[in-house]
């Protein structure tokens, strides 16, 4: 088994380094810029030298030596970072590994991502984030990983904080569970403070949650599977807001889900408390009511709510409330997706779905418009993690996406670059893709593969 | 006879009334030949049936294997409870093996809801959900009907209640479907705890009542109370439980009315229901048995898809 999937997965490898080049020297044509400090979109054309955005402007330049591009229509914008992917390495190689998710990532246009911990062992120590940090050094997607907040996500006890900083972590998440111990968490806000670091909570009260599979909802007592009551992730969402205050110490919610803990971020940011949040794509594009045919790769979690709080996920994303848009990309294999819905893991793949969810379900749908969308895909992210957003005049490193927002793609999960295929979104006609990325000195020109 | 629409019954969710009367009718011509010295139909000769049970049931099971003998197919039954780490993959492998034994229909019981529906993606032959979960008893709810019109000749505005734990209940979804389908006015009675979340989006009155249910209902359908429930903190304690919501001969005596008494079982005796009321003659509850048989030959039948004629289908 294991001797199969390491050979399909060689073959996926060297496919994709095929399909890298080196960015020496490339020249975009008739390009649309998008600013999103002045909110607006310019047309320009783009030079790379080097990895370096060499020239940007109205540019005229014979007998050009390099590789040509006209992408007239096509947006470009820094480079899209997902802010939570689980790449399952350690430990789940079968399901995804970093390089694997990796490239998922940057054929579905992202050039940078956070990892999350819950790999096994989990990612509480240097050694891993060490690990983690070499596997992707030479590779067009920056990785940010995230650690553990407590040893083995146990709740217990701290992660030795200052020194997972020093070896480049970029964040801490107990993510797939909250830190159930309020104390804990408080001490954790305390000491991150120092370094102005990031806490990122799952938020789900344990025992409210026990043993749910779905929204716990009219759907849930229908279908008569155990529900996820709201109330399990709004009374953390409401504890965590709190503990932020007190502590003064930065928290951000993963993947909201529910209208009540969209209220309560939207009050706590109006009284000034360090909290930010993000949604996944499938928040937005499904609801509990899709649930009927107990489909697996529809459970997730948070579960799929009803369908207001998938408007107020909506209003959350227009008043600035929600944040980011990030996937929480989880690849399952699909032995263990494959059983009744009660034995099926939590969890679905994002990363090459996210631009066209975005597109097709908030712009194309009227929800939010396109510069507000993207920057919660692009720019936000980095502000969130108090990251640099990259920059696109001459002299700057290129870490760019360039998204074609008109063409019309039928979701096919075969094609996935990931190494999982648990999506629900398969056979699906989505509005707008990734035409291309570029970052660290190389590009990938996802449209043309 | 009007023609059957099924493929499989995975429950009576969205099952139209036509349908529902259909498996009635002819579940009650089987009655007849279950009533002759020789209770054997060739109906279903050359068609197999495979038993899966994954959860521990005496009498569904019973029910469903003797349905089959008496139509004269060829019956395996096969009963398990296994791990629920490893229930997926059994059930995977098990649907992949009926699949290579070419089976004509399964009829299966699973401790997950949604396990038929499952199944029914996995293999091309028909899927008859004999429960699943806490999700639909389809045969349970078709057999309570078939009593209950054999004893009112309609199930049209009569009012039943049912009284206990609706939330884990899988024969409480099906009657409030199939009831409710039929035209019957249907309302829920129970501790507040095991009233599912939203319950009230269903077509249902519920009250958390006994007396005021007895007091509306023309039928009380009792369910079965489980330890483990009140272990969980759902209620406090089976004596609080018998002592408000469990019925009693006093109770019944104090509404000047017939009262028909159902019970899917096992009962549980002095816990939802008096040993002696469960005994009385205002209990259907061995009729309720009776009938599952036959009704389960007629969801074998028609789902069978051989639609005969009724002489063809009642020759012995």
């Amino acid at each position: 088994m294991m001797k199969r999937l390491n050979r399909n997965y060689l073959r996926k490898k060297n496919h994709v380094s095929d399909a890298v080049g080196s960015a020496d020297k490339l020249l975009f044509k008739n390009g649309s810029l998008i600013d999103f400090s002045k909110r607006q979109i310019v047309p320009q054309d783009m030079l790379i030298v080097n990895g370096v955005v060499a020239e940007i402007g109205h540019l005229e330049i014979d007998e050009f030596d390099g590789h040509q591009f006209d992408i007239a229509g096509k947006l470009i914008m820094p480079g899209l970072f997902d802010m939570h992917v689980h790449f399952r390495e350690p430990g789940r190689e079968d399901e995804e590994t970093l390089l694997s998710g990796a490239s998922s990532a940057m054929f579905g246009g992202f050039t940078s991502v956070c990892t999350m911990p819950n790999t096994e062992p989990a990612t509480d120590n240097r050694e891993i984030i060490e690990y983690i940090l070499n596997s992707l050094s030479n590779h067009l997607i920056e990785v940010h990983p995230i650690a553990a907040i407590t040893i083995g996500r146990k709740g217990e006890q701290l992660v030795e904080i200052a020194e997972l900083v020093d070896a480049g972590v970029i964040a801490f998440s107990d993510d797939g569970s909250s830190v159930a111990n309020p104390m804990l968490l408080r001490r954790a806000l305390d000491y991150s403070r120092m370094f102005d670091i990031l806490i990122i909570e799952h938020c789900e009260e344990p025992t409210l949650a026990a043993n749910g599979a779905m929204h716990e909802g009219f759907m849930s007592t229908k279908l008569g599977l155990p529900g996820i009551p709201s109330i399990a992730e709004e009374l953390i969402v409401a504890r965590n807001i709190m503990l932020a205050r007190y502590t003064n110490g930065k928290i951000h919610i993963a993947h909201i889900s529910t209208k009540g803990s969209i209220d309560l971020v939207r009050r706590a940011k109006a009284e000034g408390i360090q909290v930010t949040c993000e949604v996944t794509p499938h928040h937005f594009s499904l609801c509990d009511e899709d649930l009927e045919t107990y489909d697996t790769n529809l459970k997730m979690n948070p579960p799929l709510r009803t369908p207001s709080d998938v408007e107020a996920v909506f209003e959350g994303l227009k008043d600035g409330t929600i944040d980011v848009i990030a996937t929480d990309h989880a690849p399952h294999s699909s032995e263990e997706k494959d059983v009744e819905f009660d034995a099926a893991p939590f969890g679905i793949i994002g990363s090459e779905t996210a631009v066209g969810l975005t597109i097709t379900k908030l712009v194309k749908a009227g929800k939010l418009n396109l510069i507000d969308a993207l920057e919660k895909l692009s720019a936000k992210p980095y502000q969130v993690l108090g990251l640099p957003v990259p920059e696109i005049r001459s002299g700057a490193k290129a870490t760019i996406s360039i998204i074609d927002q008109d063409i019309e793609w039928m979701v096919d999960k075969h094609a996935f670059r990931s190494q999982s295929r648990n999506t629900p979104f398969h056979g699906m006609r989505l509005h707008g893709k990734s035409w291309g990325v570029i970052n660290n000195g190389k590009y990938l020109i996802s449209a043309q593969q | 006879m009007s023609s059957f629409t099924l493929k499989h019954l995975l429950g009576l969710e969205g099952v139209s009334r036509d349908d529902i009367t259909t498996i009635l009718d002819t579940a009650a011509s089987f009655r007849e030949v279950l009533d002759r010295p020789y209770p054997k139909v060739p109906t279903l000769r050359g068609t197999t049936v495979v038993n899966l049970f994954f959860e521990a049931s005496t009498r569904t099971r019973i029910s469903f294997e003797l349905a089959e003998k008496r139509l004269s197919a060829d019956t395996i039954s096969f009963s398990t409870a296994t791990s629920s780490v490893k229930k997926g993959e059994t059930l995977r492998d098990t649907a992949q093996n009926i699949e290579a034994m070419r089976v004509d229909m399964v009829v299966i019981r699973h401790s997950a809801s949604g396990a038929p529906h499952f199944l029914s993606k996995c293999i091309k032959g028909t899927v008859i959900n004999a429960g699943d979960g806490a999700h639909e008893h389809p045969t349970q709810a078709l057999l309570d009907m078939m009593t209950i019109r054999d004893k009112f000749k309609r199930i049209e505005n009569l009012r039943i209640a049912i009284v206990g734990d609706i939330l884990h209940s899988r024969v409480a979804r099906s009657n409030i479907y199939g009831l409710t389908t039929m035209g019957a006015q249907v309302m829920l009675c129970a501790p507040s705890t095991l009233i599912p979340y939203e319950a009230h989006k269903w077509p249902v009155q519920i009250s958390y009542n006994v007396d005021d249910a007895i007091e509306w209902a023309d039928i009380l359908m009792v369910l079965r109370i489980q330890l483990e429930r009140q272990q969980a903190n759902f209620f406090p304690s089976l004596r609080e439980y018998h002592n408000y919501f469990g019925l009693t001969s006093d109770r019944i005596k104090r509404v000047n009315r017939d009262i028909t008494i159902m019970h899917p079982g096992p009962i549980n005796r002095g816990v939802e229901i008096e040993s002696e009321l469960a005994d009385s003659d205002k209990s259907v509850i061995l009729n309720q048995v009776t009938n599952g048989v036959a009704v389960r030959m007629a969801v074998l039948y028609l789902l069978s898809g051989e639609l005969k004629s009724d002489d063809e289908k009642t020759k012995s």
